[in-house]
């Protein structure tokens, strides 16, 4: 079983202006394996893979990269897929206004001279489609589609060309867990039919699940390589190669100190933006007391995100009728900047889109939404600004050089953190975060859970929407299940299990309204 | 990196170097044709004359450069600006208004007609594009039935907003003495500036530049500073620094100011930069973009009265083409087509490059239709550079200046990775913004 490697990296150092990504970083992946790559949020994986598949081009970067016995020194990331490599970078890269097909091939039209062979694209997407077990008409647009299924139309369009090295950076990050799964499988089928593949995940279950061996960087180097088979590898194992040390608790102690009910959305009624035969939330209501944390489970797709963003001073669709309620008054909440001057956040799912604005600084993402608080007469204060900036870097580990740094060149993880800090810094009474861990590594994850303690514990109530049940149930202390926009069931921390949590995420509302 | 090359980068605003590259260029074009014009440019009538005659580029470019950062244009300043110019001067030579009260009318008239445009700009979502395509024709249609197609004379006593000098007092040394004072405020304010800002970035505790940064910062401006000072001072006898000039330079100061320093600053930036987030968080992005398109006609307006002023008439054909020179100044002077990038001090250096070009090149005796060619080229050259070496990672023009001296390609990819997310991202965000109902 002695297999020659498919690929070696060798002592590959990356630099970027005042930051130092890698640092010798060597890697070997047999063939026919899959190799996963852990490691904390800037730990240098996205970069290893830049590198690798030639977004960073050779001559940008020191080392050598042996793949298939032949050195090779791809300038782009043509000649990488040429050679049989394909990279499912982090971020979706899909168009969302065009069809399955056009963005299958995109880049990569076929026919000849310039015409499209619309035909044979067409067949030929039936096939991929078929290859991920996608079961969609080619011609939907993307923007149609759910992540789970955009992301599996990534796949697809990396199997066009013949991979023999498959590089998925987070492809489940935004996948709830049957989505994942499909994924997983996908996988490990593809291995059976010989192909390579590498995978960079912070959900450890899965890595544990489906690698063959492990490489850990951590700090932009290596610090080991772990065999699944024979090492005996398990969740603590990775753990402690990521931050040198054992997490003792995947979720912080608290003790909650839960106070009278504050905030409440009664009779909330929203109609799609688009089709107004369509209602996203009818007659819902919720509630949240003061020090509490609040669940919302849900399927990808059940409406969560719809239901917080219309809360969150109508962001979404066509508000038609309920009130929000806080200390026992109602609030009126016709746009953000009610929402936000009422005392509530919203840290959206979707960083990049939603939440940040790419070409801030990490000092003026900070702030961006709270400058009423560093500024009088409508002039910012730069050395609060600054101060301000600086305490979040520091209390949220933020890595970067200064807060003086664009938040376009962080890692994902760390991008994350910046949008916290953001809506930290507004203050609010009412927190919703949804999915707030999405793409952050474990050490990270915790001190999020930390934070979100904390501000339960000064009496604030925070949301929390999340895909991944362990982390409800380990944070909240009541859940509300939605399902097609109708919240279906509340259940407090001790009724709270996957079974129970799944049976009314997948089911219609039985009893009268939830309360 | 060398501390050196930190230096640079604060030295030029810590935004790359592309702002620090356009100041080069500038310096180049006007030296240069200093020396084939055998010091025509440089001559203090000359400057003068520029100050007089392109002071509405300024005007105009502040206002442009605030638009393109959130994400519009304005293609009717010209037309705006003729409008409010025809208005102007029939209030004064029919109604007989004094030139107080018909400054008043105009500034009133730019801002409706700003209101207007903001209209169907922030509440109905028309693209900027468009609408003010539609005021270029309207206002020009308007300003020519107001006017009868043909020239309204101004009174002298209003012409001095466009033609007049700073009034001269005291003794008699051979120069102007309010053009010295105004120098000598003006070095001393940036020297005091520039000390303050040093001490509040040490306060601050963030990365200080070396006081080399800082004495080469104030003796190049100062230096500036005290030969434009002895310029104005030394031209013909009853001139000194225009009064368009003062007006210039105030708004540029101002505007300097909202956009680096203040909330409504930041929200324009917010909103090119990622509209939908900027939404998010509670920016009010109707009252922003109203804002802005009603500060853009008041700003043509102003345009428009100077330049009536220095011609002693408004006309039928008053800012043709205005549009392309404030938005051709913008985007030499670093400006991004998708938004969220630029600055008001870039775009008066733009407009600095563009006019010098124009000055120079009718100097030379080039007929102005190729001057318009060259003006043309230039703009894609400038840009095209800009573009080039963010993609490809290179130090824009200071390092092509100083190519070969040391650096090899490889180890420059600040700006490349500066500009790369920008342009990757920035699509998506549009995207979304359709979701999100207007707010
Ligand atoms: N274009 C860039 N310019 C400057 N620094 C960068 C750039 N890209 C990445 N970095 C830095 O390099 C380091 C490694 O980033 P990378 O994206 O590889 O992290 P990662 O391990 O993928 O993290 P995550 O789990 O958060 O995705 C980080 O400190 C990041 O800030
Ligand atoms: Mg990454």
């Amino acid at each position: 079983m002695a297999n020659a490697p498919i690929l070696e990296m060798r002592e590959i150092t990356k630099r970027f202006p005042g930051v130092l990504a890698l640092s010798d970083v060597s890697m070997t992946v047999t063939r026919g394996e899959i190799h996963a790559i852990c490691g904390e949020n800037g730990a240098g994986k996205s970069t290893l893979m830049k590198v690798l598949s030639g977004v960073y081009p050779y001559g940008t970067y020191e080392g050598e990269i042996i793949f298939e016995g032949d050195e090779v020194r791809f300038s782009n990331t043509k000649q990488s897929e040429n050679a049989g490599i394909a990279i499912i970078h982090q971020e979706l890269a899909l168009i969302p206004e065009l069809s399955i097909t056009e963005n299958l091939f995109l880049g990569n039209e076929p026919g000849r001279f310039g015409v499209i062979d619309w035909d044979y694209a067409q067949s030929r997407a039936a096939e991929l489609l078929d290859l991920v077990g996608l079961k969609e008409d080619p011609d939907t647009q993307i923007k149609t589609l759910g992540v789970g299924k955009q992301q599996l139309i990534e796949i697809a369009k990396a199997l066009h060309k013949d991979v023999k090295l498959l590089i998925l950076d987070e492809p489940t990050a935004a996948l709830n867990e049957s989505e994942s799964q499909h994924l997983l499988d996908l996988i490990a089928g593809f291995k059976k039919s010989g192909m390579t593949s590498i995978m960079i995940s912070h959900k450890l279950n899965e890595i544990e699940q489906i690698a063959d061996s492990i490489t850990i960087i951590r700090d932009g180097r290596t610090v080991e390589t772990l065999n699944v088979a024979t090492d005996g590898v398990n969740e603590d194992r990775i753990i402690r190669g990521m931050v040198g040390r054992s997490l003792e608790n995947r979720f912080p102690d608290r003790t909650p100190r839960i106070g009278e009910k504050f905030f409440e959305v009664r009779d909330w009624t929203v109609q799609h933006p688009l089709d107004p035969d369509r209602l996203v939330c009818k007659n819902e209501n919720f509630f949240v007391r003061r020090g509490e944390v609040v669940g919302f489970a849900g399927l990808m797709g059940a409406g969560r995100t719809e239901l917080a963003m219309s809360v969150f001073g109508r962001s979404y669709g066509t508000y038609l009728g309920g009130t929000i309620h806080k200390d026992g008054r109602e609030i009126k909440v016709a746009n953000v900047h009610d929402a936000i001057s009422n005392g509530i956040g919203y840290v959206s799912e979707d960083r990049k889109v939603l939440g940040l604005n790419l070409l801030d600084s990490i000092k003026r993402a900070t702030v961006s939404a709270g400058l009423g608080k560093i500024s009088s007469g409508g002039v910012v204060d730069a050395l609060q600004e600054y101060a301000v900036a600086e305490d979040y870097r520091k209390r949220l580990r933020i890595k970067a050089n200064s807060v003086e740094d664009g938040v376009g060149k962080l890692s994902g993880g760390n991008q994350q953190k910046v949008v916290l800090a953001k809506w930290m810094f507004t203050d609010p009474d009412v927190l919703i975060l949804d999915e707030p861990t999405r793409g952050i590594d474990v050490g990270a994850k915790y001190e999020i859970y930390t934070i979100i303690n904390e501000l339960a514990a000064q009496g604030k109530g925070v949301v929390l929407i999340s895909s991944e049940l362990p982390e409800l149930l380990g944070m909240s202390d009541r859940i509300y299940t939605i399902f097609e926009g109708q919240i279906t069931n509340v259940l407090s921390a001790e009724e709270a299990n996957p079974e129970s949590l799944m049976v009314s995420m997948t089911s219609t509302r039985k009893t009268g309204p939830a309360a | 990196m060398s501390k050196f090359t930190e230096g640079v980068r604060t030295l030029t605003g810590g935004r790359g170097i592309s702002q620090y590259s356009m100041i080069i260029a500038l310096v180049v074009i006007i030296v240069l044709f200093d020396i084939i014009t055998g010091g025509l440019t440089l001559d203090p009538t000359n400057v003068i004359n520029m100050v007089q005659q392109y002071s509405y580029i300024l005007i105009l470019a502040i206002g442009m450069v605030m638009l393109i950062i959130a994400g519009h244009i304005d293609l009717s300043v010209g037309s705006v600006a003729a409008f409010v110019g025809i208005v102007v001067a029939q209030s004064m030579a029919v109604w007989h208004f004094p030139p107080a009260l018909a400054m008043l009318l105009g500034l009133v008239t730019g801002a409706l007609v700003g209101a207007w445009q903001g209209f169907w700009v922030a509440f109905v979502r028309v693209p900027a594009f468009i609408v003010t395509l539609a005021g270029m024709l309207i206002f020009r249609g308007l300003n020519q039935v107001i006017g009868s197609s043909t020239a309204v004379p101004t009174p002298d006593s209003y012409n001095w907003i466009g033609n007049g000098f700073l009034p001269d007092f005291g003794p008699d040394f051979g120069y102007s003495n309010p053009t010295l004072i105004l120098g000598l405020i003006v070095l001393v304010a940036l020297i005091w500036s520039e000390i303050r800002g040093r001490r509040k970035r040490i306060r601050m505790h963030a990365g200080v530049a070396p006081m080399w940064v800082t004495v080469v910062k104030i003796v190049i401006l100062g230096g500036v500073t005290v030969f434009a000072t002895y310029l104005f001072s030394t031209g013909r006898v009853g001139t000194s620094f225009p009064v368009v000039g003062i007006i210039a330079g105030v708004l540029i100061l101002i505007y300097t100011f909202v956009t680096s320093n203040t909330v409504f600053g930041r929200h324009i930036y917010a909103l090119g930069g990622n509209s939908s987030a900027a939404v998010l968080s509670g920016v009010k992005s109707r009252r922003v973009n109203f804002l802005l398109m009603v500060n853009m006609s008041v700003l043509a307006a102003v345009a428009g009265m100077v330049f009536i002023g220095n011609a002693q008439a408004s006309g039928p054909f008053d800012g043709t083409n205005w549009e392309l020179d404030a938005i051709a100044a913008v985007f030499v002077g670093g400006a991004a087509i998708f938004g969220g990038i630029g600055t008001v001090p870039g775009s008066i250096i733009g407009a600095f490059v563009m006019a010098f070009l124009s000055n120079g090149l009718s100097l030379m005796g080039i007929d102005s239709s190729w001057v318009s060619v060259i003006r043309g080229l230039v703009l894609v050259a400038a840009v095209a550079f800009d573009v080039y070496n963010k993609t490809q990672g290179r130090p824009s023009f200071i390092g092509f200046l100083f190519k070969g001296s040391g650096r090899k390609k490889p180890t420059t990819t600040e700006e490349a990775i500066e500009a790369q997310p920008q342009g990757i991202d920035k699509p998506l965000g549009d995207k979304v913004d359709e979701r999100l109902p207007l707010s």
